[in-house]
């Protein structure tokens, strides 16, 4: 009996394993032929086609090979994760003379990015250089360094760079050991050191369409042990949607946009970055320690709002606005 | 002849007397009291410790900085007593190596302490990328860690071929397991001349690796931007520094271990004094980098250097600042300097001054940085603006204190602390002389 049925088994076995081998060596012949045929309608075509390069000079074309462009800002269009969506580069402006630390931001922010404990990735700095000089109200968020330490020290490669300038965590992967955050001059990153509390965090995934993990949405869900920061919404951004801050703010002081294009918006109106920076004296924070980061500051001057108005939103000891 | 049994009879192994006993089993509890309090820190995480967003390493990294820096004795004390040609060292390296190889392995462990995700310690294999620090540790602990052993073992061989026949009675398993261990050492002069080479190479790689560890040490904190960390004087500052920790803990290991064993024979006063010399010099040589770390930044006075000197020199930190700098470093290089400092009872008290000193030290090195971070810390609550252990933090960096302790506890017991063929050769040198 035994024996009969592990015969009964090795016959199946080598029948199964010819059959799957004829199949293989099938598609690939068919494969090849398929690929022999195509290349011989593209010699065959003899069409050529005039375009002009973005130079200027004029080239002909074969019109086998001319093939439609896909929009750099088309939605879902397939990219590596790590690589990031191509020919973009996100920056954002924080306009200082628009805060009042009305931390809608940070309560936005908290609230989709499901943060429940004491530790905000955006937050608002009480700043003055000195007691002769003005204080201000400082939005942080993650600079999105183009020379990240963050990223330098990282043993594991949880935390990367992408090529449109952002910079993420992969929580499947972090180890914890903290030394991005001690890298990072910003003290933009935070650590979940318990068990996040973030509710039913499976049926939100599926409300916001995450059926899986992806570091694209961070914070969906945080896991205990490892490092979260601002990610400057690429799940958003992929969407042509701005972040979440941005929209929340209600005096419009975050500009988002992309470099390559020299555009960016607050929601309201759409700026040339380069003229912006130059205008309004655009500079970059602690620029001097070489990070390079991808968050610009146009200083707090001809001020729309009295800075005495944010103090009532302003404690030094606890967080504010935790979603509800 | 009369003299070698003598010689062998104190220097062989010995079963734990009462107080061995006591000593051992007390460690063993502190261990698995530790061990518990690390079970819970693994099913909550990291919040049973007080580490917040901005101290986010505390004394579990101290704690690691300090086993590094202890386990440099061997390269400082074997190697370098040895390129020298310091004959006195003879009693005291294999309690070097033992120390080291306790020190370095609790490294190892302690690291893992700290992490937040262990269970994928196997992603720095993985997924492990040569510009993180990280990694440099990676690769240089489990390279001293078996330099060390070798260091320990390679001297090992005659002794352990010794005791196999001294056992052979008495305790016929132990015997075997000697055996074993000496790898058919007969003593011929083939055998020798292998063993000899290889001691030369081990101790030489001992203190190349050494050096290297310890300044990968120092990189883990002057390759961020933290004020405090960001200095080029941090390699050769831990270099230094872990000299002094290393002969600290050596000056009260021999200590105690000499009153335990009734060893006053063999490690004279003569031997103390040439160690609390050593370590007078190691402790100037720290003095003076030390300096360098703190005096130096206050003469141009940058405004974030200055608020962080204030933390330590007046600040918040100040009192274990001094303590650490006076009590640790200054006075004892003060006894160490006069002949009378010298004696075996001072230079204990002396030693461990050191250690407790180094400790602390590391602490100094770890949190008040964390503590000052370049932007405000604001919007968090209170308590994230200070820093102190919590109780899970204090019992499980106790029961790695102890786990070292009782891995030196164990070499001891089973292993010749003084090398036997080598003090008999030695003897029987100084007898020859003096008949002749």
């Amino acid at each position: 009996m035994d024996q009969k049925e592990n015969n009964s088994r090795r016959n199946f076995l080598d029948k199964g394993l010819k059959i799957g081998l004829a199949t293989a060596i099938g598609s690939i012949g068919f494969s090849k032929l398929a690929e022999a045929l195509t290349t011989q309608t593209a010699k065959d075509s003899t069409d050529k086609m005039q375009l002009m390069t973005t130079n200027g000079t004029l080239v002909e074309v074969d019109t086998s090979e001319v093939v439609e462009m896909i929009n750099g800002q088309a939605e879902h269009i397939m990219y590596n994760v790590r690589e990031g969506i191509p020919n973009r580069k996100f920056v954002m402006v924080i306009d200082l003379a628009k805060c009042k630390n009305a931390l809608k931001c940070q309560e936005s922010c908290n609230k989709n990015h499901f943060i429940t404990g004491d530790n905000p990735w955006l937050k608002v700095h009480k700043m003055q250089a000195d007691d002769d000089t003005a204080p201000y109200w400082m939005p942080t968020t993650c600079m999105h360094c183009d020379h990240p330490a963050c990223v330098s020290v990282c043993p594991v490669g949880a935390t990367f760079k992408r090529k449109d300038g952002l910079v993420l965590i992969d929580n499947e992967r972090c180890i914890g050991c903290r030394f991005c955050m001690a890298a990072c001059p910003y003290s933009t990153r935070v650590f979940n050191w318990s068990e996040p509390d973030q509710g039913d965090i499976t049926m939100d995934m599926h409300m916001h369409g995450e059926e899986h993990y992806s570091p694209e949405y961070a914070g969906l869900p945080s896991v205990k042990g490892t490092v979260d920061k601002c990610d400057f919404c690429p799940h958003l951004i992929k969407e042509n949607e701005l972040p979440h801050c941005v929209t929340a703010c209600p005096n419009g002081t975050f500009y988002f946009g992309d470099k390559y294009e020299d555009t960016v918006t607050n929601g309201d109106e759409t700026l040339r970055l380069s003229k912006l920076l130059t205008d309004r004296a655009g500079f970059r924070l602690m620029d001097d320690l070489g990070t390079r980061p991808s968050v610009y500051y146009l200083p707090p001057v001809n001020r729309l709002v009295d800075f005495k108005e944010g103090l009532k939103n302003f404690s030094e000891y606890k967080t504010d606005k935790k979603p509800e | 002849m009369k003299n070698y049994d003598k010689l062998l009879n104190d220097l062989a192994p010995q079963k734990f007397g009462k107080a061995g006993v006591i000593w051992t089993s007390s460690l063993i509890v502190i261990i698995i009291i530790g061990l518990i309090a690390y079970i819970d820190q693994i099913r909550k995480g990291l919040v049973v410790t007080n580490l917040n967003d901005y101290a986010l390493w505390g004394i579990y990294i101290s704690n690691f900085v300090f086993f590094v820096a202890t386990s440099f004795v061997a390269s400082v004390t074997v190697a370098v007593l040895r390129l020298t040609n310091n004959s006195w060292r003879t009693p005291i390296v294999r309690i070097a190596e033992i120390i080291a190889v306790a020190c370095i392995i609790m490294a190892g462990l302690t690291i893992m302490i700290d992490m937040g995700r262990p269970d994928r310690l196997l992603n720095l294999f993985i997924y492990g990328r040569m510009q993180s620090p990280i990694i440099w540790d990676v690769i240089i602990i489990p390279t001293f860690m078996i330099i060390s052993l070798l260091l320990l073992y390679f001297p090992l061989l005659p002794d352990l071929a010794i005791l196999k026949t001294h056992f052979k009675e008495k305790n016929p398993t132990l015997s075997k397991w000697y055996g074993r261990l000496s790898l058919n050492w007969t003593g011929n002069p083939k055998q020798t001349k292998i063993q000899l080479k290889s001691i030369k190479i081990v101790a030489l790689l001992i203190l190349i690796t050494g050096i290297i560890l310890q300044t990968i040490d120092a990189w883990l904190f002057s390759t961020l931007f933290r004020v405090g960390w960001d200095s080029t004087n941090m390699g050769a500052y831990f270099v230094s520094g872990a000299a002094v920790a290393g002969l600290g803990a050596l000056v009260t290991v021999v200590y105690v271990l000499r009153r335990a064993y009734k060893l006053e024979n063999y490690i004279t006063n003569i031997h103390f004094d040439k160690l609390g010399k050593f370590l007078a010099l190691a402790c100037l040589v720290y003095l003076y980098f030390n300096i360098n770390e703190y005096l130096i930044p206050e003469f141009t006075s940058k405004k974030e250097e200055i608020s962080h000197l204030n933390l330590l020199i007046d600040g918040q930190f100040a009192p274990l600042f001094w303590l650490v700098i006076i009590g640790g470093l200054i006075i004892p290089t003060i006894i160490l300097l006069f002949k009378k400092g010298r004696t075996p009872f001072s230079i204990f008290v002396v030693g461990l001054l050191v250690v407790i000193g180094s400790w602390w030290k590391r602490y100094l090195i770890v949190t008040p940085t964390l503590l000052h971070p370049f932007l405000p810390i604001q919007g968090v609550p209170k308590s994230w603006q200070h820093y102190f252990p919590s109780w899970h933090e204090w019992i499980i960096t106790i029961a790695t204190l102890a786990m070292a302790l009782l891995i030196i506890t164990i070499l001891v017991r089973f292993l010749p602390i003084i090398p036997i063929e080598k003090t008999a050769n030695e003897q029987e040198l100084l007898n020859k002389n003096t008949n002749s």
